[in-house]
């Protein structure tokens, strides 16, 4: 039928390594994600600061991480700081452009999912001695992670897919970058790359399944 | 930091590759729509049971990176099927189908979104059903379409950066030429970047504006 002869045991053989970049894949989305729902909390807090420097820094983050191609973000990170002096590793700029990536669609997530929580709740944890910063900490942020929760799972799926732009920045350590160097060194272009998207693609579904089956236990009521 | 080896010539080249990156958008979301508007309504028809291979097929656009589903293309048109497609070619056809796996979700979501009781009015005042897709369904599920479409297309545009692997030379492609030969990354990254941002953040704005006024009524 092809011209072609699939030889399927040679990329098979490699599957280990590939495995192995499997790994390091969901340690950056991972990482990325962590970070990336923390910077979010933060640019949300200086959204509700009140001041407007913080507000313009917060608002020109995330339109910036909304408004540009992630891979743009990641020769930024890479490229872009370079030019300060400062040379990161490969990881590290793919790590900085993800999360600056995350951050931004996060934050504007939970904008969404502060419009959901009623104001007075603010007000009466003030009332009952709360901070303002406590209030947010112990009364809106919790809310507000569980109204995004779907909305956090599709960004760590694309946080997932993110990853494999790493390579333009020289990271081969990855899924991706691990298969890109086993394809130099075997050329078996298409069965290398099928390998490493069947398990994207396990890995993605993988994250959604859990998710929902986290959700349907966490939020029964 | 202002002085720049940038010449008239060098931009001319930049504004070639936005031009790349606006036709590959174009076509791709354009043929994309197409087919996405296609299977979504085919998804709704046939329901969850009989459209589960279609629904796996368009997933796969969505679980795989980007970067793979081209190389993978590519490969497979190249080396397995012996096919003389330009770079450009595949680059369309992947995007295409990427774009139609989203918006036949978009267009799933919104056909379900018009109320049952509507369409089975329509019904039972005699209307086809093709009649009722097209007066009754159609109109309603554009108003709650449109401002995700509209991110779509604009996210196509953001992601079509990654179709130079296979030999498209893009705005982001042809920046980074242009880096390796002029060592200005932060200056050329930030032209490439703004102009990324001047066509994708209007737009943006305008969708969010629509959702807002549509969402009232």
């Amino acid at each position: 039928m092809f011209e072609y002869t699939f030889q399927w045991n040679q990329a098979l053989a490699r599957l280990p390594k590939i495995l192995e970049g499997a790994v390091v894949t969901m340690e950056v989305a991972l990482l990325s994600m962590l970070l990336g729902i923390a910077f979010a909390i933060l640019l949300t807090l200086l959204r509700l600061s009140g001041s407007r420097p913080l507000h313009a820094i917060a608002t020109t983050w995330i339109e910036i991480a909304r408004n540009t191609p992630a891979l743009f973000q990641i020769y930024m990170a890479h490229f872009g700081i370079a030019s300060f002096g400062i040379h990161l590793s490969p990881f590290a700029s793919l790590l900085i452009g993800i999360t600056f990536n995350n951050a931004g669609y996060l934050a504007e997530n939970f904008r969404g999912a502060l419009k959901a929580i009623p104001d007075t709740q603010t007000r009466a944890g003030r009332s009952l001695g709360m901070s303002q910063l406590q209030a947010f900490r112990y009364i809106i942020v919790p809310q507000m992670l569980r109204i995004s929760f779907l909305p956090m799972t599709n960004q760590m799926v694309w946080a997932v897919l993110m990853t494999s732009l790493g390579v333009t920045v020289g990271m081969n350590s990855d899924l991706y970058g691990v298969t890109q160097d086993l394809n130099a060194l075997t050329f078996r272009t298409f069965e290398l790359f099928a390998i490493a998207g069947v398990i994207f693609y396990v890995i993605t579904k993988a994250i959604t399944l859990s998710a929902r089956l986290v959700a349907t236990r966490l939020f029964r009521y | 930091m202002f002085d720049t080896a940038l010449s008239s010539s060098d931009l001319l080249f930049l504004a070639k590759g936005a031009g790349m990156t606006i036709i590959v958008t174009v076509i791709s979301v354009t043929i994309g729509t197409v087919l996405g508007i296609l299977f979504g309504v085919i998804r709704v028809q046939l329901g969850a049971v009989l459209s589960a291979p279609l629904t796996f097929f368009l997933d796969i656009f969505r679980s795989v990176p980007l970067l793979i589903q081209l190389v993978l293309a590519n490969a497979f048109m190249g080396m397995v099927l012996r096919l003389q497609l330009s770079g450009f070619t595949v680059a369309c056809m992947v995007l295409s189908l990427y774009t139609a796996a989203y918006c036949s979700e978009i267009v799933r979501g919104s056909i379900d979104a018009v109320p049952s009781t509507t369409r089975r009015a329509a019904r039972s005042l005699g209307m086809s059903w093709a009649q009722d897709m097209r007066y009754i369904v159609m109109p309603l599920a554009t108003r709650v379409a449109l401002p995700s479409w509209i991110g779509l297309a604009l996210g196509v545009m953001k992601d079509s950066a990654l179709v130079y692997v296979v030999q498209v030379t893009e705005l982001l492609k042809s920046t980074q030429i242009l880096i390796t030969r002029l060592q200005e990354p932060l200056f050329l990254l930030m032209i490439c970047g703004a102009f990324y941002f001047l066509i994708s953040f209007p737009l943006a704005r305008f969708g969010g504006y629509l959702e807002k006024r549509w969402s009232n009524d």
